[in-house]
């Protein structure tokens, strides 16, 4: 992208302010907004790449959405911009939070802010079901359908009906992962047309 | 030593937080209230119910306010760099190490076997999501807006920063008077 350096810079800061002053709810909220300004306005990644970030993101301790903010911005101009990324995120709700502490008791009772809350959960989750449904059709397009929908029963056995941690969830797929194409190859070599085992 | 106490509280209670910011409030409940003192439980709950009403993430909301408070500008600068700056480190330092093997197959085989995960772990947030919209707003409200922004973003394209800001104006106007 012919972008120049300071061009850069003012996405960086425009991306991130926006995702940081429109996600209501905490980092998940904020995830596909920062996927929508990277993938889809500003084309800095694309969408496996976006993916393997948020998975990393979630593997990792600390809060997510400052996480991915510091990575995009350190790609696209290293250290410099991974710091205009992340405070250009959290700076303006940092800042409101300790300007707005004598106003507390009226913000937080107020109910033109629980309803504005309220108004947007509903968008949140249309932007996060689009996005399961997007990686989705994904694993499916790139495991094949039999051994995709496996993975996806063993995924949602393993984070909700074992309540198994994200980051144990992550690292065990990742795991398989790492010898996924060599099981692959071994069991063609072997010609045997069933792909599904292993694991 | 207010300063060296920020940067070791804030970064235990992130880096031991799984699960993004949500996840490291009880460990910050841990430092700020129990351990430091910087706070007494009331003011916590205070920063916390106004951390919830404002946009952005919440931890850094909280270490912001806190560093603030208890060492004014330096102190706010600290207690966010503890709580961002590590985490952050290990993400770059860890992709950069996948950017590098991108061609093996233990990496392909890596970002492959992850979509799953992700696509689950978004249909259940999705499902939370959705079960706290009914929960505050009622089932019709949740559905209407659900099926306004699904057609506004998905089929008119229109960006969910314009998406977001009309759910405000009508969650301030109509369902102030629901919730």
């Amino acid at each position: 992208m012919g972008s120049s350096k300071y061009g850069d810079y003012g996405q960086l800061f425009w991306a991130m302010f926006k995702t940081g002053v429109l996600g209501f709810g905490g980092g998940p909220s904020v995830i596909p907004l920062i996927r929508h300004e990277a993938v889809k306005t500003y084309n800095w990644i694309d969408n496996d790449e976006f993916g393997e970030i948020l998975a990393l993101a979630n593997a990792l301790p600390g809060p997510i959405a400052t996480k991915m903010a510091a990575y995009l911005g350190y790609r696209k101009r290293g250290t410099l911009g991974a710091t205009v990324a992340v405070l250009s995120h959290i700076l303006p709700s940092a800042l409101a939070m300790i300007a707005l502490m004598s106003v507390v008791q009226y913000l937080s009772g107020s109910q033109i802010v629980q309803g504005m809350i309220a108004g947007v959960i509903p968008v949140v989750a249309v932007m996060l079901g689009v996005m399961a449904y997007e990686f989705g059709e994904k694993a499916i397009k790139g495991l094949g359908a039999k051994l995709g929908i496996v993975l996806f029963v063993a995924a949602f056995a393993l984070l909700q009906l074992l309540d198994v941690h994200d980051a144990i969830v992550i690292a065990l797929f990742l795991a398989y992962g790492a010898f996924h194409f060599k099981i692959v190859r071994k069991l063609r070599e072997r010609k045997q047309p069933k792909e599904t085992s292993g694991g | 030593m207010d300063w060296w106490n920020l940067i070791v509280g804030f970064f235990i209670a992130n880096v031991l937080g799984y699960g993004g910011g949500p996840a490291s409030i009880p460990l910050m409940y841990n430092e700020i209230v129990n351990h430091y003192k910087w706070l007494n439980n009331e003011d916590f709950s205070n920063i916390l119910a106004l951390g919830n009403s404002l946009p952005g993430p919440i931890a850094t909301k909280i270490a912001a306010f806190v560093g603030f408070d208890v060492w004014s500008w330096p102190g706010m600068l600290l207690a966010l760099a503890a709580t961002i700056v590590p985490s952050a480190i290990a993400l770059i330092v860890l992709l950069k190490l996948l950017h590098k093997h991108r061609q093996s197959p233990v990496v392909k085989g890596m970002s492959l076997l992850v979509q799953p995960v992700i696509a689950v772990m978004m249909l259940l947030l999705t499902w939370q999501m959705a079960d706290s919209s009914i929960g505050s707003s009622g089932i019709w409200h949740t559905i209407g807006i659900a099926a306004v922004a699904y057609w506004a973003m998905e089929r008119r394209k229109i960006h969910p920063a314009f998406v977001v800001c009309a759910a405000f104006i009508y969650g301030g106007l109509v369902l102030s008077h629901v919730v």
